[in-house]
């Protein structure tokens, strides 16, 4: 599976250009020159891959077709399906979603005095936090500051973040480090203890924490141990997604209703307050994008938020990842780490020459690797038709020493070996591929949505990264607000008096799509992807 | 692209699929629409465990299902879940000992040193020899040397000695991670300044900054080198 002839021929090049290149960076666009290969490149401003959606709070909001189908889809339930009078759990904070945010908010609630229990829909853990590589960002070394990251993260999401979102998140950064330090994560750290730190894409100070490249697993894994520590107040559901949530009668989110996957049982949950931390929606696959996200993000919460009536925030803008892998066919589109480009290693074409800054925020490098390959016919095709890039690892090690790759990124050595193909030696050929949903349900700072009793944190929100999020913001994101919403559940959940259950809002939602004409919705959430007879 | 088709037989059933897709796909391809055994699809998350045999070939072989390409004749069953007891502790409460350790799980000391374990690692672990460190006492060398560990379980499933080292290995890695590996020492500075509201007013003053001043800003902001 090791590289084709043709491709050996331009890697050629690309080692030809290489001693240079280890002097030479190319140089970073100017303001201008990034919102026009924005504007003409990046997938979001597609204006026929977008429609506005035509019912609900945010009514007229715009958002990929795709994701518009899913959310003006009909439910799986109607009121008279159920008895609601019928409880199997009864608790005080039900968490949907066990990713890095569900995992967080149930130790936060916990440690606040509730009971609670976490939803998944698949195994405990199945989330796209597991699949972080690269790192989470805090600023913790004394060159920099919240201030300072405060200003990297408005300028990456285009100054349209929510401020008092972008506050909390740098603010708590180091918080949330330091939490995860003490529950046993193993950060990368020099031998007197000072955290290894490097850039990512738009940042300003190297504040990039990472666990080798296994960054979002370790930090996973670690919360779910800790969850696992406490089954007496932290009941785990697995392959239980939730398919709608129950009101009660004083119009207040009272818990929801899962299903069994496996035995297409429903089950109903009556809990005080209710936490969405379900992810986000690469699976639903954009514009036909390859995507890294894990076999569950299909945008469930959303649509289950949406019908209860919270709000969206900026899901017109999609993160295209800049460097999903393109070579071999087997692995097209996942994930390789932007921690290459932090290491060193910069992006070439079909010539071995430089195009872009290897470290532009994400969208705009996106967009050159796009430009690259269509305006410019500067790509390298494979066998199977994919085009692409080279992103030329070795580098790492000539800039860092003999064995930095295979310490540093034993993840993407591990992935490539497996077909063949040695990183340390050779580049690897990267595509943008579907990433992150930057929007979402509009938040608080404390992870309640407006609507009484619903609480969210993590992929599903919008506003805190505004219309491009940087790397390492998403495990920061993920456990400042999974932490956040957790408490403000628990707090919460001690005054709700909850009435009688409904479903009523279901119905309604039934008859506004009737009357916005919508016929044959798809039913929704989705669930899962259906891969079945395709070769995709 | 018209492509090769080839033999594999999904539990003892045979289908036809194209020869370059992964097991996973291979499976979709096939019809099923998995619920369990499928996870990150990335080789991350350990969800996709599988065994299987070829052709005139008496030995075992595994892989993950969303990283390993189909064969022809080949013969396979994922193992999605197996079985394994997840002691009862909290970290806050243990020392990182080796007393601990073997307390937690006695039959670690079972441990036949077979090197059945490391002889089934889809992620090319030395299984073996981190439980032989464990058994040592050697928490910092269990740590590290799990470390890229997804807790698949196949190990577990193919132990004679009924370890599950996986949990073994992870109790060992949050204890060096708590209690042994040094301590950032910025980090508790940080955290202390932020808690005293030390950073408090330069928060406040960039909220109230207009966009055209940020953005200025930002665009003049010095950056560290490398």
């Amino acid at each position: 599976m090791s590289y084709t002839p043709e491709m050996r021929e331009s890697i050629k090049k690309v080692e030809a250009t290489r001693p240079t290149r280890l002097h030479e960076t190319f140089p970073m666009m100017s303001p201008q020159e990034k919102q026009a290969i924005l504007e003409k490149f990046h997938p979001d401003y597609k204006a026929e891959s977008m429609r506005e959606i035509r019912v609900g709070v945010s009514k007229g909001h715009r958002m990929p077709l795709e994701l518009a189908d899913v959310m003006e889809g009909a439910s799986h339930l109607t009121s008279d399906l159920l008895d609601l009078e019928r409880i199997d759990y009864d608790t005080d904070v039900l968490i949907i979603g066990g990713g890095g945010a569900g995992s967080s908010a149930a130790l936060l609630a916990r440690e606040n005095g509730a009971k609670v229990i976490i939803a998944n829909k698949l195994r405990h853990g199945d989330a796209n936090t597991m699949m972080a590589q690269g790192g989470i960002q805090a600023a913790d070394k004394p060159n920099d500051s919240p201030a300072i990251h405060y200003l990297d993260v408005m300028g990456g999401g285009h100054f349209a973040n929510y401020p008092e979102l972008v506050e909390v998140l740098v603010k708590d950064a180091p918080l949330v480090i330091k939490w995860l330090e003490d529950l046993g994560c193993m950060f990368d750290k020099e031998p007197d203890g000072t955290m290894r730190t490097i850039h990512g894409g738009g940042t300003s100070r190297k504040r990039m924490h990472s666990a080798r490249d296994y960054s979002g697993a370790e930090i996973m894994r670690t919360l779910r141990d800790e969850v696992r520590s406490y089954p007496e107040d932290i009941t785990v559901l697995e392959f239980a997604p939730a398919i709608e949530l129950i009101m009660d009668d004083k119009g207040q989110v009272a818990g929801a209703v899962l299903l069994n996957m496996e035995t297409g049982e429903h089950l109903v949950v009556r809990a005080k307050c209710t936490i969405l931390a379900t992810g986000g929606s690469g699976r639903l696959h954009y514009q036909g994008f390859a995507t890294t996200n894990h076999y569950g993000a299909t945008g469930d919460g959303l649509v289950l938020a949406y019908r209860v009536g919270a709000k969206l925030a900026f899901l017109d803008t999609m993160q295209y990842h800049p460097t999903g892998a393109a070579y071999p066919e087997q692995i097209v589109g996942l994930l390789v780490t932007e921690k290459v480009r932090g290491l060193g290693a910069q992006v070439c074409n079909i010539d071995g020459e430089q195009f872009v800054y290897p470290r532009e925020t994400r969208d705009v490098e996106a967009s050159a690797i796009i430009r690259e390959c269509t305006e410019r016919g500067k790509g390298v095709t494979t066998p199977s038709g994919m085009v692409g890039v080279w992103l030329d690892s070795p580098m790492i090690d000539l800039l860092h020493g003999p064995g930095t790759i295979e310490r540093a990124l034993p993840a993407m050595v591990r992935q490539f070996d497996r077909f063949d193909i040695d990183i340390t030696k050779e580049p690897i050929l990267v595509y943008p591929t579907l990433h992150y949903q930057n929007g979402g349900i509009s938040l608080k700072p404390d992870g309640s949505t407006g609507v009484p009793n619903l609480f969210a944190a993590g992929e599903i929100s919008g506003g805190v990264h505004g219309r491009n999020r940087l790397m390492g913001n998403s495990l920061l994101e993920v456990t400042v607000f999974g932490r956040r919403a957790g408490k403000a559940a628990a707090l919460r959940a001690k005054e709700v008096k909850l009435g009688k259950l409904t479903l009523s809002h279901v119905d309604k939602w039934q008859r506004e799509l009737e009357e916005a004409g919508i016929e044959n919705p798809i039913k929704s959430p989705i669930l899962l992807p259906d891969y079945r007879r395709k070769l995709r | 692209m018209a492509e090769e088709l080839i033999p594999i037989f999904i539990m003892g059933k045979k289908y036809m699929v194209p020869s370059s897709l992964t097991i996973m796909k291979a499976m979709e391809y096939a019809g099923y629409q998995l619920i369990r055994g499928v996870g990150c699809r990335g080789g991350f998350c350990g969800a996709c465990a599988t065994v299987y045999r070829l052709p005139g070939d008496y030995r075992l072989q595994i892989g993950l299902a969303c990283q390993t390409v189909v064969k022809p004749g080949m013969y396979l069953a994922q193992i999605p879940f197996y079985p394994a007891r997840r002691a009862d502790y909290c970290l806050a409460e243990l020392e990182p000992t080796f007393q601990t350790v073997v307390k937690t799980y006695p039959e670690l000391l079972r441990c036949l040193s077979c090197g059945t374990c490391t002889k089934v690692c889809p992620q090319g672990i030395d299984v073996k020899q981190y439980m032989a460190d464990a058994m040592r006492g050697d928490i910092a060398a269990v740590a590290d040397r799990s470390f890229d560990c997804i807790m698949c379980g196949l190990c577990v499933s193919r132990c004679p000695a009924e370890e599950v080292q996986p949990n073994i290995a992870i109790l060992c890695r949050r204890l060096y991670g708590k209690y042994l590996s040094p301590r950032a020492e910025h980090l508790a500075e940080r955290v202390a300044e932020i808690e005293a509201g030390k950073f408090d007013d330069d928060l406040a003053k960039m909220k109230s900054l207009s966009e055209e001043e940020l953005r200025k800003m930002y665009n003049e902001r010095d950056i560290e080198p490398e």
